[in-house]
């Protein structure tokens, strides 16, 4: 296959970037989209041009580091992580642009390269249970209904990768955010911080610069674990739970 | 004698990067006795003395771990603020340790190379955790995981340390699910278990196929709550490039912030690696992009002893590679080979036909002949050797790759007439749909190709009992030591290692070296602390402005087939000769022609990969080195000098039942191999045997 990519690329953090074109050929099918930023780096190399930063780590999509606008779209025209989406996916001839995650809670550090050391600060506000090495009871000696650790399960799927931010026209993080209250609301170990979390969570998420929830769904159809909508309905009936319990 | 080791900045600075001699501790004898004839065997290596763990208590196993605990010093809780405890690695080991030490009152700095420590390489861990809760009441108990890990490891691991991982294994379940990690559960609201990796009794606990990002998560979060506490200070986006040691006591790190390119250093009271494996010194292993050996081989340059190196797991069911540009592998649990057949075409005129036309008596179900009980369940070593043997007999299948086909099905056809497709969608949806995406191919409808990869090591620095290294002050944990697995790991084991050590084993056992602390303060001006910094920016200068011809990749694909074709599945005196000499051409020429583009002070790629491909060239000769020396099969160790008649691995339990401990020999020196004695008091050696 022979593409055209055309590329953000960008010296750093206060830099000023722009978009570069760049032809490439011989691509394979077989290729995953990192693969083939890979064979672009290597030739980019040999002609003494620095290579595109971009970040990956598993490339088996699940620790959520690597994260593109491809022509537009979170991760790309199928549903999984960059890392995992493959150049059968494209035709030869495609003109395909790549851009990093777009957020003001997300800086640009270099070309595709964000920060989101806000999803951390997030967690620090209270996306944890308390439990202190060595406190814990026996594992058995509280039961969790089969379908409440199903739905926790599902939630904490969430591989913290940010594109339902880049898919948000708000750039809003309520799912990445719901998601979090979903798993650990919904088990009894969860039950004593509910409150709390939600309130706390919340206000760094705002502190952060992430937007407002309004009801789109970019997020859900842009993630890749395919977080369903109703976590954020959960997170705000915490909210509300909450705030009449006087958090 | 050739040149050793060509890295130019020790020939530029000499001071800089020489490393000092191995420091005085008792339980390492750095030297060999003085006056001693130095004679290099195969002009490579030198034998030493013997090491001993001196930390491990005698008296019945079952209360070892008691008496350790018990007789190790205790830390005031008012003194622990002042103590600082540096931790490199935020996967399940580091992660947990960090947590753990925080809510204890100590003053951690935790350091990762990825954006986040939720991103630690122990996330992509599928299968499970192995505990011995015996909740199944099928005779499962302390003792049988014990016995089963030993066995496993194919008698080439401590008993005590094996003894204390069963041991604590029920803990760790419970405290996982204190934090909130949904493992898989039956409808009664318990916990769900399954059997894993051909053991009899079921005491693996999962979460789906995700059992290593949810316990990551767990400790993640954990770990979090202490940040936000105050007790422990994140550095994300920061690769350790040395090891800071002071008056023979490891007292900081020197770390590059990926970001700004700043060099810095970090000082403490006591130094914890935690940093995860070395499987990518093949190139293409399952490991992360990111995985490396750079903050265990700094310090074994400065006296780290570094254990078994040439232990490597090959996992059979991963992927096979598509063609030159691949850049990692990816595993498929290998609870696929429960249901699905392996087998490749009788005849190599076969192999480039579509599978489903070649007809049962042209097909080789070679597992199910060769291991008619085991069958296609034989252990991890076996299923993989013998994949490799039928691709070498030019019966492989799948695309060529260079000239070569490297693939053998995996067949679920009598599953689905057995089970129906929506039993083996159920069962094994997620592995097939993933499959599907990365090859393209319905596996439903076509057989899927499967080839062994790299995927763990059970190597790693040298540690005693307490997981502290030949340097005081120097702790290890995780998959970068050695300590638990022998020769070859059982599934569902390393999870229950990285916790074990993270949650209950190191914060019980640093204590006692924390407790002659604090240490008399450092300053940055101090000599070695200088000098350790300035190593680290002499080697970045070094490596940017070499401006060759060749790209980091080329050289670390290079050696990746190096050690994959002499260092890999099979073993041999001629193949391991031969690697060395490649290795050491290939690292020279690596420090005269790389090509690194791009600057110091900013975010750079290439130069990251660059260090830790300059490190791999330096281990990968280690590796060669240790598998030349052990002249038996074991584990995943499998030397062709070394075999039953009918091709099955020999182990010699009498020339090599110890650990090897080798010593760095210097810039220009060769190495130094120290034995440890393993003992069995427990647990009596047999050969195993699946035939
Ligand atoms: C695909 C796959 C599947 C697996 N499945 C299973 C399973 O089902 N069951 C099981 O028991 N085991 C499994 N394993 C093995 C197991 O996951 C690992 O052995 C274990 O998670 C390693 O944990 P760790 O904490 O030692 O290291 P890692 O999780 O690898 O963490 C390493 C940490 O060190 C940091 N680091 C590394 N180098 C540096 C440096 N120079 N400077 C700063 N930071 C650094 C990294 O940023 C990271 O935070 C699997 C492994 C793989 C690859
Ligand atoms: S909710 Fe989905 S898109 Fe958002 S961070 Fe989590 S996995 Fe990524
Ligand atoms: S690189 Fe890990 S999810 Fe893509």
């Amino acid at each position: 296959m022979n593409l055209t990519l055309k590329i953000w690329r960008q010296a750093g953090p206060k830099s000023k970037g722009e978009m570069v074109t760049y032809p490439v050929s011989g691509i394979s099918e077989d290729m995953s989209f990192l693969e083939m930023l890979d064979v672009l780096n290597e030739q980019l190399n040999a002609r003494g041009e620095e290579p595109i930063a971009f970040d990956s780590d598993c490339r088996e999509g699940i620790c959520g580091m690597c994260g593109l606008m491809i022509s537009g779209k979170a991760h790309g025209p199928e549903v999984t992580t960059t890392c995992q989406l493959h150049m059968r996916s494209f035709s030869d001839g495609d003109e395909i642009t790549i851009e990093p995650w777009r957020a003001d809670a997300f800086p640009v550090i270099k070309d595709l390269v964000v920060d989101r050391s806000s999803f951390d600060r997030i967690i620090q506000a209270g996306g944890f249970i308390s439990a202190n090495t060595g406190a814990a009871p026996e594992a058995h000696s509280v039961p969790v209904p089969k379908p409440k650790a199903d739905r926790s399960f599902m939630a904490a799927a969430c591989i913290g990768c940010g594109a339902c931010v880049a898919a948000c026209p708000n750039a809003s993080g309520m799912l990445f955010l719901g998601a979090k209250i979903t798993h650990l609301g919904e088990l009894p170990q969860g039950q004593p911080e509910r409150d709390a979390r939600v309130v706390n969570m919340l206000t760094q998420h705002d502190d952060e610069g992430f937007g407002g929830c309004t009801n789109i769904g970019e997020c859900s159809s842009a993630c890749p674990k395919e977080i369903p909508l109703d976590v954020i309905n959960q997170l705000n009936k915490d909210l509300r739970h909450a705030l009449a319990h006087g958090e | 004698m050739t040149d050793l080791h060509t890295d130019p900045v020790a020939t530029a600075a000499p001071e800089a990067t020489i490393a000092p001699e191995a420091p005085e501790a008792p339980e390492a004898p750095a030297t060999d006795a003085p006056g001693a004839p130095d004679t290099l065997v195969h002009g490579l290596y030198r034998e030493g003395e013997p090491i001993v763990d001196t930390k491990a208590p005698r008296g019945p196993i079952a209360e070892r771990w008691n008496t350790r605990k018990f007789e190790a010093s205790l830390v005031n809780p008012a003194n622990r603020r002042k103590l600082t405890v540096i931790i490199v690695g935020t996967g399940l080991a580091g992660g947990a340790a960090a947590a753990t030490l925080g809510e204890a009152g100590y003053n951690v700095k935790s350091f990762c190379y990825q954006d986040s420590p939720r991103r630690a390489h122990s996330i992509a861990a599928q299968g499970g955790i192995n505990a011995a809760k015996n909740y199944k009441e099928d005779g499962d108990s302390t003792f049988r995981l014990f016995y089963d890990t030993v066995k496993g490891g194919d008698y080439r691991s401590r008993e005590s340390n094996v003894y204390r991982l069963a041991e604590v294994s029920a803990n760790i379940i419970d405290q996982c699910v204190a934090q909130g990690v949904p493992f898989a559960r039956e409808y009664g609201g318990l916990l769900d278990n399954r059997s894993f990796g051909g053991v009899q009794v079921s005491r693996t606990f999962y979460a789906r196929g995700q059992t290593g990002q949810q316990l990551l998560i767990g400790a993640y979060q954990a770990l979090e709550r202490q940040v936000a506490a105050g007790t422990v200070e994140m550095f994300t986006r920061h690769e350790m490039l040395e090891v800071v040691i002071v008056d023979g006591k490891a007292r900081g790190i020197i770390a590059r912030d990926l970001v700004t390119g700043e060099i810095e250093t970090h000082l403490a009271d006591a130094v914890v690696l935690a940093s995860g494996g070395y499987g990518n010194v093949f190139f293409l292993s399952t490991n992360a992009m990111g995985s490396n050996v750079t903050a265990t081989w700094r310090a074994h340059r400065k006296g780290a002893h570094f254990a078994n190196p040439c232990y490597t797991q090959i996992h059979p069911t991963c992927i096979p590679v598509a063609g030159e540009h691949q850049s990692k592998l990816t595993l498929m649990s290998e609870s696929l080979r429960n249901d699905g057949r392996i087998w490749v075409p009788k005849n190599a005129a076969d192999c480039e036909k579509d599978p489903r036309e070649i007809p049962e008596e042209d097909r080789d179900y070679y597992l199910e002949r060769i291991y008619p009980s085991f069958g296609n369940l034989v252990p991890r070593d076996i299923a993989s050797r013998q994949a490799k043997n039928v691709c070498d007999e030019g019966r492989g299948v799948g695309p060529k790759v260079g000239d070569f086909r490297r693939g053998v099905y995996l067949d679920f056809t009598d599953a689905l007439k057995r089970m129906s497709a929506e039993a083996v969608a159920e069962k094994y949806g997620n592995l097939l749909d993933m499959y599907q995406r990365i090859t393209g191919e319905n596996p439903y409808e076509v057989p899927m190709r499967i080839y062994p990869a790299v995927h763990y090591t059970m190597g790693g620095l040298w540690v005693d009992y307490d997981l502290q290294s030949s340097i005081p002050g120097l702790f290890v944990t995780g998959e970068a030591n050695f300590s638990d697995h022998g020769a070859n790991r059982l599934g569902a084991s390393a999870l229950m290692q990285g916790l074990a050590d993270g949650y209950f084993v190191l914060p019980n056992t640093i204590r006692d070296y924390l407790a002659k602390g604090p240490f008399p303060k450092l300053e940055e001006s101090n000599e070695a602390v200088v000098e350790a910094r300035a190593s680290v920016d002499a080697r970045v200068q070094k490596l940017l402005s070499i401006n060759g011809d060749r790209s980091v990749d080329s050289f670390h694909k290079e050696l990746g087939n190096i050690m994959w074709e002499y260092c890999g599945m099979e073993r041999s005196e001629e193949g391991l000769l031969k690697a060395i000499d490649l290795i050491r051409g290939l690292r020279d020429e690596f420090w005269r022609n790389v090509k690194v583009l791009g600057a110091a002070d900013t975010l750079n790629q290439s130069l990251e990969k660059a260090g830790r491909v300059a490190d791999f060239l330096e281990l990968g000769e280690l590796m060669c080195i240790d598998a030349l020396h052990r002249r038996e099969s074991c584990g995943g160790h499998f030397r062709a000098e070394s075999q039953t008649e009918d091709g099955e691995a020999l182990r010699h339990d009498d020339e090599y039942a110890y650990v090897a401990a080798w010593e760095w020999g210097g810039q220009d020196g060769a190495p130094t191999l120290h034995k440890e004695d393993l003992v069995y008091e427990f647990v009596e050696m047999k050969q195993r045997s699946y035939k």
